[in-house]
């Protein structure tokens, strides 16, 4: 145990920072869509892969990066906007159940269809590789991209409660997210509302798409596929009804599993899904409402 | 009248899976394997039925429990001269014992309804989303430790020198006592007070009915079911970690969602639905001919057909094909309740 712990140097406490930056982005999206659908979107790692390979495909056309960057964008917004169309839309009135598992039917659709089409040997993407050079703070290798992430997750996030805290769009999100058939009533336009909020979803997801490939320039069909089911794991974990506990049950998630990766001697590196999710099923057994939220009975009144 | 409608529900799915078996038998060997695989699928549908049907909570572990029955029928029957081969760190107890087809199997259902009264006894205090995740970590967890414990099993290799007991008959038998054994609690108190949970758990609670309890029951009984249908499928084809692991997991459930998660007939229709598309279109990537036209799809059309399928039939028709009910005789009155029935007599 102490060798475990004397492992912990400060290279694997920046890489895991970084990857809780970049779960903590994933886990904003999904709790953003959560929050307003009462949907849990297990196809949105799909939205991370699609702009992946739209970075694959530009750098292997030669694209300058800002082109790769835009053409990104463009794809996960398209794709989540007919996301939302047609799958969220129709099974809006459905239980959670049911939308789970649709979501989950979409998620292997589109893993299925890029598998068809670009083949499972994956392509590469170079666009942003500098940002995968280290800058030396005091003997500390710590690649520029774990700095990056942090930033734009920090960003991202205050950006986000900006957005929900301040402008009418946000307020309409939030009465949506609180009781949507009132909402509806008092003149809240849902379809708009809902749409906005997963064009929210789909932009921070294609962030995502550029961080995971500077981090990891292979992208395959799978792309981001575990990273979704621990960032969901996360998510349930921090508490899914608010963008806070949400974001900071992704962050813990992120860097709770880049500091095992670590700390773990070689011979048990491989356990580590073992290790994350039995403490994943040990904090819901003991909150099952949410690490970061203020506890409540879960007993329903009649 | 009663007695025989409480029969239909039984003899419903159980017509449908000897009539599967029966035109198993008729048609090439080559094909066969395809129906054989269809009646193991409807095995590990069942047992999933037994579960999320009745208590109308999502479960993404159920896998895990055939992956686990898999691999103690697996390691339990392979002939002890070959272990040193395929197995080489097997613990000394699994290396030395070595049973017949049928105990392994009961020892499978045995191995996957401990697994699930352990996993079980905590979780199933959970409901909603959180058992749904807390489910999918026990699916993580056992095909972590599977794929490299190799200590119990053969870890990253593939299960090869199995016993292909699983011919049409054995499948079709297995079918049958899934669904017999998924009926028998759906009829009894168990069921119906978990149906009632289901229904309402705040009302049923109210009523005295221990919610905890019964899904406990539930799971149980399911893990049992799907942990001898991993044993089934183990002496079906060689298998690995990857083969019991998320595609199955997604395929299965699709399957009983297509069906109608909330009866048995529909966790029969369904995986018997899908498997035969599924099967027909596996067939069609090699290449077939049907009826005149030749027919050649690209490889990994069927997972994008059965995900497409999934998504339509939950947005059209959300509670399944069957629409969650049981095959019923319709009552005296003339009111066709199965059209296809009164069509074809």
């Amino acid at each position: 145990m102490t060798a475990a712990i004397l492992n912990i140097d400060w290279q694997t406490l920046a890489d895991a920072l970084a990857l809780g930056g970049v779960y903590a982005l994933m886990a904003v999206g999904i709790g953003l869509v959560f929050g307003v659908l009462r949907l849990v979107n297990f196809a949105y790692g799909q939205l991370v892969m699609a702009g992946a390979y739209a970075l694959a495909f530009s750098s292997r056309w030669q694209w300058p990066t800002w082109g790769g960057i835009l053409l990104c964008f463009g794809v996960v917004l398209a794709l989540s906007t007919a996301m939302d169309r047609l799958v969220f839309r129709p099974l809006r009135t459905h239980s959670p159940a049911v939308m789970l598992v649709a979501t989950f039917a979409v998620a292997f659709l589109l893993q299925s269809i890029a598998l068809l089409a670009f083949g499972p040997l994956g392509d590469i993407a170079t666009s942003l590789a500098p940002l995968n050079r280290p800058v030396s703070i005091s003997g500390v290798d710590i690649r520029k991209i774990a700095i990056v992430s942090v930033v734009v997750a920090a960003g991202c996030l205050l950006g986000l409660q900006l957005l929900l805290g301040r402008t009418s769009v946000g307020l309409q999100m939030r009465a949506a997210s609180m009781d949507f058939r009132t909402a509806r009533m008092l003149g809240v336009r849902a379809n708009r509302v809902i749409a906005g909020a997963v064009l929210v979803s789909g932009a921070l997801a294609a962030v995502v798409s550029v961080m995971l490939t500077v981090q990891n320039p292979l992208v395959t069909p799978d792309f981001a596929l575990r990273d979704t089911i621990v960032v969901l794991a996360g998510v349930v974990l921090g508490g899914l009804n608010r963008p806070v506990p949400a974001t900071l049950g992704g962050f813990a998630i992120g860097f709770a599993s880049g500091l095992l990766g670590g700390a773990l001697p070689t011979n048990q590196s491989q356990y580590l899904p073992t290790f994350l999710f039995a403490a994943v099923i040990l904090v819901l057994l003991v909150r099952p409402n949410g690490l970061f939220t203020r506890g409540r009975g879960s007993v329903e009144r009649v | 009248m009663r007695r025989a409608a409480q029969l239909t529900e039984l003899a419903g799915p159980a017509a449908l899976v000897l009539g599967a078996a029966l035109v198993g038998m008729a048609v090439s060997s080559s094909t066969e394997t395809y129906f054989v695989d269809t009646l193991v699928k409807v095995s590990i549908v069942v047992a999933l039925y037994v579960f999320i049907g009745n208590s109308g909570v999502l479960s993404f572990g159920h896998v895990s429990f055939v992956a686990l029955g898999a691999w103690t029928a697996g390691v339990l029957s392979v002939p002890a001269s070959e272990k040193p081969a395929i197995m080489p760190n097997l613990a000394g107890f699994l290396r030395d014992t070595t049973v017949g087809n049928v105990p392994s199997l009961a020892l499978a259902a045995l191995a996957g309804s401990v697994l699930a009264l352990l996993v079980g006894l905590p979780l199933m205090r959970l409901s909603g989303l959180a058992a749904g995740i807390a489910t999918f970590a026990v699916l993580e967890i056992v095909h972590n430790v599977l794929r490299y414990y190799d200590k119990i099993g053969p870890g990253l290799n593939t299960f090869s020198s199995v016993p292909e007991t699983t011919g049409l008959w054995q499948a079709a038998i297995g079918a049958l006592i899934a669904v017999a054994l998924a009926f028998a609690y759906q009829r009894s108190r168990f069921g119906r007070q978990l149906r009632a949970a289901r229904e309402d758990p705040a009302a049923a609670s109210a009523a005295g009915i221990s919610v905890y309890r019964q899904r406990l029951v539930a799971f149980v009984l399911s893990g049992a079911l799907a942990g001898f249908a991993g044993g089934l499928y183990v002496h079906l084809l060689p298998l690995n970690t990857e083969a019991l692991y998320l595609d199955l997991t997604f395929v299965t459930l699709a399957m009983l969602v297509v069906g109608g998660s909330t009866s048995l007939l529909g966790a029969v229709v369904g995986a018997l639905a899908v498997s035969g598309l599924d099967s027909l279109l596996a067939a069609a990537e090699n290449g077939i001919d049907v009826f005149g036209a030749h027919l050649d799809l690209p490889a990994g059309t069927r997972v994008i057909v059965v995900g497409a399928l999934m998504a339509i039939v939950l947005i059209a028709r959300p509670g399944g094909l069957t629409g969650g009910r049981e095959l019923r005789l319709p009552p005296r009155r003339r009111r066709a309740e199965a059209p296809t029935a009164t069509e074809s007599a």
